[in-house]
């Protein structure tokens, strides 16, 4: 599974410290097992928002503010965004296991202070992955976001951990065999 | 130029000689920990995704049936089977079973599983509870653990480390929980986000290990990759009865770089809450004495273990819940609760007319046993406040220490455990 170049997509605007709790809440995490059953629950403890995840179109973009996935270190915050149908997540910033949750996954996020703060709820964007170049077809503007140091970017383009994974299984599989 | 405890442990994982904040590192872990939750995404990533058959190193991983167990509905138990299965299948010698663990971050220290010096991982936010022993420990997903249990590596940004040093000692009633609200408070749920927070300084000298756990739990609530203490005899005390292997303690250098140095003068800390709907939301007790409480909760890996279960008791002693409020208490591993039966604590919490549950995380994530309906107000020992943590959305949760938490639910309101009980006595302060 590889990441398409360009993404486009409505944006869904998000505040600042929207933790794992109100991604999806804890009593979902029963259906940890169950991508679409998550996506169904996605945001819905965010106070306001708890039919979000039966509006958004698929390949809909999510911007958070900062510190966006703290609390918990459940993989399903990332998986339930992911199940309804987001295709993207722009923050100013990303707390720490959700960042890497979404990386190991191998699903895009991008930080962009200056996307975060410009992009409203409904602008129409197209996302550039290569370039880091978010574009803003609502309001004409363009905003870059923060590079990836090269690790994470290989991960990205791999598909995430589990190809990665793969591969280190297979030369240890390789040299033990060589050694033999 | 030297490096802080955080950036020794990650270069001798990775195999080097110094690392610097900002590198990526590819690092050997020492100890690896997952849950019911965490477990059965992780096992089926690890075998159907990745390709691994088995696990790198049975002896080192960890697994507690602790969060939605003993099962609270089919669901649950459908996790606790997969995680139970994959445990026996890979032959993981650590294994907690309903009843003989709890919660993993009490269950890990007080086996001697997570050591001075190691690298840690687990598959759970508060994993950085470990970091009191002096070592490194973090909060990772379920594939990042299956990556760890497939190869016994993992990739780590080494992080830029905030350096807390701590004056003088912690005035009377005021607790570690008290304490890491404050700095929370002033730092904010975001003020450490990625980075290491260091603890320092006398006040620490003078509280016991449970104490200092409580303070690393709390390192995710700032946003920290991990919270790490130094080694003393409070730590050699600790370990020298439990320790599974051997270890070597870890200190920064002298000239280690640390990217900002908080002061704070510990005797000054108030006792405290942090009030809804966020940890860094911190407020003295005093502005918040009177405020009405549905439920208190003594709970979960950041304030059940037996110092905290003591001191609550100690306050409830010959004291009724106040009418119209419930208390609900549970130890948080069965180690704990062995040893409050054989104190009396337990008589005590059931004369009080508190509901005693058996350990497990329940409440805390609003999972089972004291989840909070809407609209409702509870002051609970737990870690994390946010909208919807404890159940409904619109359900109102304080953070205490378990004195305030205890004398509140005598008297049904938020309450200076000094208004119940005279003096703690000094053996439990």
């Amino acid at each position: 599974m590889t990441l398409p170049k360009v993404l486009r997509g409505r944006a869904w605007k998000f505040g600042d410290n929207i933790d794992t709790d109100q991604i999806i809440p804890a009593k979902y995490a029963i259906y940890s097992l169950d991508e679409k059953e998550l996506g169904k629950h996605a945001m819905e403890g965010v106070p306001g928002r708890d039919k979000w995840a039966s509006e958004v179109g698929q390949g809909d973009i999510l911007v958070g503010g900062s510190n966006f996935g703290c609390g918990s270190s459940r993989e399903i915050a990332p998986v339930a965004i992911r199940g309804a149908g987001i295709s993207l997540v722009i923050a100013d910033s990303f707390a720490r296991i959700f960042f890497r949750n979404a990386i190991n996954m191998g699903y895009p996020i991008l930080q962009s202070p200056q996307a975060s703060e410009a992009i409203e709820d409904g602008d129409e964007l197209e996302i550039d992955l290569e370039q880091g170049i978010i574009r803003n077809f609502t309001k004409g503007d363009e905003y870059r976001s923060d590079a990836f140091p090269p690790f994470m970017n290989e991960l990205l383009r791999m598909g995430g951990l589990v190809p990665w994974v793969r591969k280190q299984l297979e030369e240890r599989r390789q040299k033990a065999n060589a050694s033999r | 130029m030297g490096m802080t405890m955080t950036e020794k442990i990650l270069a001798r994982g990775a195999g080097r000689e110094s690392v610097r904040p900002g590198d990526l590192v590819l690092a050997k872990v020492d100890f690896a920990m997952g849950h019911d939750l965490t477990i059965p995404p992780a096992g089926r990533i690890m075998r159907e995704q990745m390709g691994a058959e088995k696990i790198w190193d049975p002896e080192r991983v960890a697994v507690t049936q602790d969060h939605f167990q003993p099962a609270k509905d089919a669901a649950s138990a459908t996790l606790g089977r997969l995680t139970r299965e994959f445990s026996q299948q890979m032959g993981i010698k650590w294994y907690f079973e309903v009843g003989q663990g709890g919660i993993c971050h009490t269950v890990l220290p007080e086996h001697g599983l997570v050591l001075p010096g190691e690298l840690v991982v687990g598959a759970d936010s508060h994993s950085c509870t470990y970091g009191a022993l002096n070592n490194f420990a973090t909060g990772i997903g379920s594939t990042d653990l299956a990556c760890v249990l497939a190869l016994g590596e993992l990739w780590f940004r080494v992080p830029e480390t905030l350096k807390f040093v701590y004056r003088n000692r912690l005035k009377e009633w005021v607790e570690a929980k008290d304490l890491i609200l404050y700095v929370i408070g002033q730092i904010g749920v975001d003020g450490a986000r990625s980075k290491a927070m260091e603890h320092t300084g006398e006040a620490l000298r003078h509280i016991d290990m449970e104490a200092r756990l409580t303070m690393t739990n709390m390192a995710i609530e700032a946003g920290a990759k991990n919270g790490i203490m130094e080694f003393d005899e409070v730590t050699k005390a600790y370990l020298d009865e439990r320790a599974k292997r051997p270890y070597t303690p870890v200190s920064s250098d002298h000239d280690a770089e640390y990217e900002k140095v908080f002061e704070f003068d510990a005797e000054k800390v108030e006792l405290g809450v942090a009030k809804p709907m966020s940890p860094d939301n911190y407020a003295p007790l005093s502005e918040v004495a009177g405020t009405r409480l549905d439920q208190v909760f003594i709970g979960s890996c950041t304030n059940s273990r037996i110092t905290d279960l003591r001191r609550a008791a100690a306050v409830l002693e010959n004291h009724k819940v106040a009418p119209g409020l419930r208390l609900i208490i549970t130890p948080s591993s069965h180690q704990v609760a062995i040893q409050a039966e054989r104190e009396g604590l337990i008589r005590t919490f059931l004369a009080a007319g508190a509901a005693w549950t058996t350990a497990t995380c329940g409440a805390c994530l609003g999972g089972h046993m004291g989840v909070l309906g809407e609209g409702e107000v509870c002051l609970s020992t737990t870690n994390r406040n946010f909208p919807g943590r404890m159940g409904h959305p619109k359900a109102q949760v304080y953070l205490s220490n378990p004195a305030v938490a205890a004398a509140s639910a005598v008297a049904g309101v938020i309450t200076h455990p000094s208004e119940v009980l005279e003096k703690m006595p000094a053996a439990l302060r």
